[in-house]
């Protein structure tokens, strides 16, 4: 459902390229795990993919296509008419992607208001019924409460909420997990997994931490200094890594056994 | 949100709300005709018959003063106003969209403010000629580029917030962004900057009519008065400390509001 073909992206301010020919695919309601060190493309790639490459700044060709229209040539009012309703992004920080000064329930509805003419009394409804399945609870008391009045993980919570919200076909997903603690990060993993297996949602999950991406996601791509490395289903480039950096880049994890095995003599 | 205490903006919304009642009431009932001569009281000193005492004219200061203060009130606000809308317009859209439009109506911004204001306003009335509608469309342009400063820092801090670009992925277009998502944000840099324009323009009003091409005489504004109270400074200098007391008065509690707002924000500034 979304292929990229051949991606280049090159700002004017580096002299390498951010990504240098990436070509990938996901198929329905497959989550892949986009993984990488930090300034290794995978961003990049994602912002191609939702859309927000600032594109004066930068050298970019290629083909991104969602359920075949073309996304990274498409001019803004195409864009628009996608975004918030075909693909739905979570960024990294809960905090700083809500908007302070608008209730959550009207954030988590955003994308019903610019994308469907229903009433303000259905939105309504599709809002608590989105808050429910990011499995918020209490939405009704939630709807008309403040980014700054959730904790973090409520806040990510609502952030999945406003992607769903739509039916949107993908989720781009940029390191979702990475600003909360470790047991929030295992609900919403878990969170994903059911929507995607409810749902049949898409997802480009972007993350540097490989732990997660085994929990979550059925193929997963290696990126480093812009190209694709290695790609594959999980389960194989785990116990199978082939391009030596995909082998550091596992061996990096540290595990309960491995620190055993080091203190043994 | 638990406000805490914050004695200047309490003591500035009551003292501003004070005055706009008394000039609103004013408007509509005065002690005595503010125009209406009496040879028999000409230059009294303050009294209870005459609270700020009577001009050259026999005319009753203090009716003077609230009619006048309702010119002046309304000049600044209109002047804000415009000057507000106008600015907010242009700061929103080059702090927003930056590049080219930002480089050329900035440069223009630049020019408006390499003239002395007062200049500005002068030219604009030579040209558009006096009374108190120019004065307010002369006063309004003269104020666009400091409100369009304050507006563009404030949006160019916030243009990449994340909540910003989340809104962009949303689908949401820019008209929407700009005044929806970003203009209640920044509020809480404009609205000090309101307060204060709002003090400028009632000082320029008051310049202006002092010059003499400000308000022309059956209008009578506080600067105005204020000229006028200038040749008897000497034979009814009630004339000139009472007119002056009610632009302190007034400037004073709005600034106080301004400052007020400015200490509940902790002082964030963007310029």
């Amino acid at each position: 459902m979304l292929e990229i073909r051949d991606l280049h992206v090159k700002f004017y301010t580096r002299s390498r390229e951010a990504v240098g020919g990436v070509s990938l695919a996901i198929s329905d309601g497959e989550i892949l795990g986009l993984v990488g060190e930090s300034g290794s493309g995978k961003s990049v790639t994602a912002m191609a993919v939702s859309g927000l490459l600032p594109r004066r700044q930068c050298d970019y060709s290629g083909q991104i296509l969602l359920d075949g229209t073309e996304l990274l040539h498409a001019d803004r009012a195409l864009l628009r008419k996608i975004q918030g309703k075909d693909i739905g992004v979570v960024f990294q920080e809960p905090m700083s992607a809500m908007d302070p000064l608008m209730k959550i329930g009207d954030q988590v509805g955003e994308a019903l208001l610019l994308h469907t003419d229903l009433s303000r009394e259905d939105r309504y409804f599709c809002v608590l019924a989105a808050m429910r399945e990011a499995e918020l609870s209490d939405p009704e008391a939630l709807y008309g409460k403040y980014p700054y009045q959730l904790s973090g993980g409520m806040l990510q919570r609502a952030m999945i909420a406003a992607a769903i919200v739509s039916r949107p076909k993908l989720l781009v997903l940029d390191e979702p997990t990475t600003a909360l603690d470790v047991t929030i990060q295992a609900q919403i993993l878990t969170l994903l997994k059911k929507l995607n297996r409810e749902h049949g949602i898409s997802m480009l999950f972007i993350s540097h931490n490989l732990n997660v991406v085994r929990k979550l996601c059925t193929r997963v791509a290696v990126m480093q200094r812009g190209v694709l490395v290695e790609e594959g289903p999980t389960a194989d480039v785990w116990t199978n890594p082939q391009h030596p950096y995909t082998q550091r880049l596992i061996a990096a994890i540290p595990t309960r056994t491995r620190r055993k095995e080091e203190n043994e003599p | 949100m638990k406000r805490s205490a914050n004695n200047y903006l309490r003591a500035g919304l009551l003292l501003t709300a004070l005055l706009f009642v008394l000039i609103l009431l004013g408007h509509f009932w005065t002690p005595y005709d503010p125009a209406a001569m009496s040879g028999g009281e000409k230059l009294l000193g303050p009294s209870l018959r005459h609270l700020m005492g009577t001009d050259n004219f026999g005319r009753d200061i203090f009716s003077r003063g609230l009619r006048g203060a309702g010119t002046t009130l309304l000049i600044a606000l209109c002047t804000v106003a415009i000057g507000a809308v106008c600015g907010i317009a242009v700061g929103a859209t080059t702090g927003y969209f930056g590049g080219r439009v930002d480089a050329v109506l900035m440069r223009l911004n630049d020019a408006m403010t390499a003239f002395p204001s007062m200049l500005l306003a002068l030219v604009l009335i030579s040209l558009l000629g006096s009374g108190k509608y120019k004065v307010i469309l002369a006063l309004g342009i003269v104020f666009i580029p400091s409100f369009a400063r304050v507006t563009r820092s404030a949006y160019a801090a916030l243009r990449d917030a994340n909540y910003i670009k989340s809104a962009r992925l949303m689908g949401a277009g820019s008209a929407r962004i700009l005044f929806v998502h970003l203009l209640p944000n920044i509020l809480q840099v404009l609205l000090p900057a309101l307060t204060i324009g709002f003090n400028n323009a009632v000082l320029a009003e008051a310049s202006m009519s002092y010059l003499g091409i400000g308000v022309t005489p059956p209008d009578a504004s506080l600067g105005y008065m204020l000229s006028d109270a200038q040749s008897m400074i000497a034979s009814a200098p009630w004339y000139a400390v009472g007119t002056g007391t009610v632009i302190v008065l007034l400037i004073f509690s709005v600034g106080l509001i301004g400052e007020g707002l400015q200490r509940r924000n902790g002082r964030q500034r963007y310029a």
